[in-house]
């Protein structure tokens, strides 16, 4: 299988994958089977946005314009970002 | 060095268990029933945890679901704030349990896995029909869809079926695999002979693992613990002593690792009569081992050091005599024949019968 999203594919926090407030370190954490990941601002900004009715596409474009970046730039950057966390069943896709 | 504070806890909520693996990682001293903290104990536990940093919790055992109060202890570390994740191979769990569980907000679970088949599983785990029993609660998992780890402790005697149980783990619909070779402590290590690998096993799991990493990914997840005793260097004990995570015993000792109290040198806490803040920053058992300023030579001149912290302490107790010494799986080690010698000793003669895990008496 490809870990590689297409711009169409709407990911998804599957069950038993959560954000959370570290209310101890601060910023949010991702909750995960045995693990807990530490997000910095960018990651945070690309979970917020994962909620398996937007798109890929669609997400990379409201990223560019929230960053004022270019979105091949963006879409590479969240590529790498959510393909790592899929490798790891994390994230799930809806075609 | 500044202490952060810790990410996971086990909870050891009871030392009994149906099962009787002669790997177990419980202390070869079981506790009874009459010593194991209450549901209030554990629930006031688990508050001062999340408090403290704490975000993952593992409820573990012995066999977690032998307490009648584990959808109790589910909920109340969930109304923390906790990320539950239960450690069981499955036995006394119904389907009634898990309706509760799921109703109490538990996150995931990891089912171990003690072998293949029905004759090989219930003889490693010293219980008969308990695979059947697991195969069957397993499935309730998989309908429900409850996030599933299965962790498959691997020795001698069931490294050969490192594809089936691969197989098994997607039959299972698990999204993670942990191939996790046994580690010589507790129990393991009256059944070392037994036990271990061999070198052939050793390099055949490793390529196992990696043709199969690539062929299910986005299918199933691995973590990998390969047989220490053939590694050049030794693995970081959980993350570095005293620094990403604790352990709490059934009577409410708080432990650095599972095995610290093999090391007889240590006094230990509990969180029945001290905060578990206290004893995570300043418990003597904690500060012994912390960082690397203790490190003895040829760690305290070595650039690992910032990533194994020496290796693991009760390794170095049961192989070099020495707690305070670099771990003896490390090439490095003056130590070192020590190892060189058990795989020696191990890779002749089958070491007899197992000695299953079992209270004395
Ligand atoms: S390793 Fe085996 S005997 Fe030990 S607690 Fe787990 S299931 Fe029970
Ligand atoms: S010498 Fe010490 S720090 Fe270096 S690899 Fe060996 S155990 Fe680790």
């Amino acid at each position: 299988m490809k870990l590689a999203l297409a711009p169409s594919d709407r990911p998804f926090l599957p069950r038993g994958v959560r954000l959370a407030a570290d209310k101890v370190r601060g910023g949010t954490v991702l909750l995960c089977p045995e693990k807990a990941i530490a997000l910095d601002a960018i990651g945070e900004a690309i979970l917020s946005r994962v909620d398996g009715s937007t798109s890929f596409k669609e997400i990379v474009a409201a990223l560019a314009v929230a960053y004022d970046a270019p979105a091949e730039q963006i879409a590479g950057d969240v590529q790498r970002f959510l393909a790592g966390l899929r490798a790891r069943m994390y994230l799930a896709v809806r075609p | 060095m500044t202490v952060p504070p810790p990410i996971a806890m086990l909870a050891e909520l009871t030392h009994r268990c149906p099962l009787a693996c002669p790997y177990c990682s419980n202390p070869q001293d079981l506790l009874g029933r009459e010593a194991e903290m209450t549901t209030g104990e554990w629930a006031d536990a688990f508050h001062q945890a999340a408090e403290l940093g704490v975000l993952q919790l593992h409820l573990s055992g012995g066999e977690p679901a032998a307490r009648p109060d584990l959808a109790e202890l589910t909920a109340a570390a969930q109304g923390c704030g906790l990320y539950t994740n239960l450690i069981t191979s499955g036995i006394g769990l119904t389907p009634r349990r898990l309706d509760a569980l799921e109703a109490a907000g538990l996150d995931h679970i990891q089912l171990s896995l003690q072998g293949t088949s029905a004759g090989l599983a219930d003889w490693i785990g010293g219980y008969k029909g308990g695979f059947d029993r697991k195969m069957k609660i397993a499935a309730e998992i998989k309908t429900r869809g409850i996030p599933l780890t299965l962790n498959a402790v691997m020795h001698r005697h069931n490294l050969d079926d490192l594809e089936r149980t691969i197989e098994m783990a997607v039959e299972m619909g698990a999204r993670r695999l942990e191939v996790a070779s046994v580690q010589f402590h507790g129990w393991a290590s009256r059944n070392r002979a037994q036990l271990l690998p061999t070198r052939a096993q050793t390099e055949a799991a490793k390529r196992i693992v990696a043709e199969a990493e690539q062929r299910l990914r986005g299918v199933l997840a691995f973590d990998f613990v390969p047989p220490d005793y053939y590694a050049d260097y030794p693995k970081a004990c959980m993350g570095g002593w005293g620094t990403a995570g604790l352990n709490i015993a059934p009577d409410g000792t708080v432990l650095p690792c599972h095995a610290a109290q093999t090391i007889p040198h240590l006094d230990f806490d509990n969180v029945r009569s001290k905060p578990l803040a206290a004893i995570w920053y300043e418990g003597a058992a904690f500060n012994s081992y912390r960082g690397t300023d203790w490190l003895p030579q040829p760690c305290r001149s070595c650039d690992r050091k910032e990533s194994d912290f020496g290796g693991c302490r009760c390794q170095a107790l049961a192989l070099a005599g020495d707690a305070g010494a670099a771990d003896p799986v490390c090439r490095k080690s003056p130590r070192h024949q020590a190892v060189l010698d058990l795989l020696e000793a191990g890779s002749t003669g089958d070491g007899g019968g197992f000695v299953y895990r079992r209270a004395a008496g």
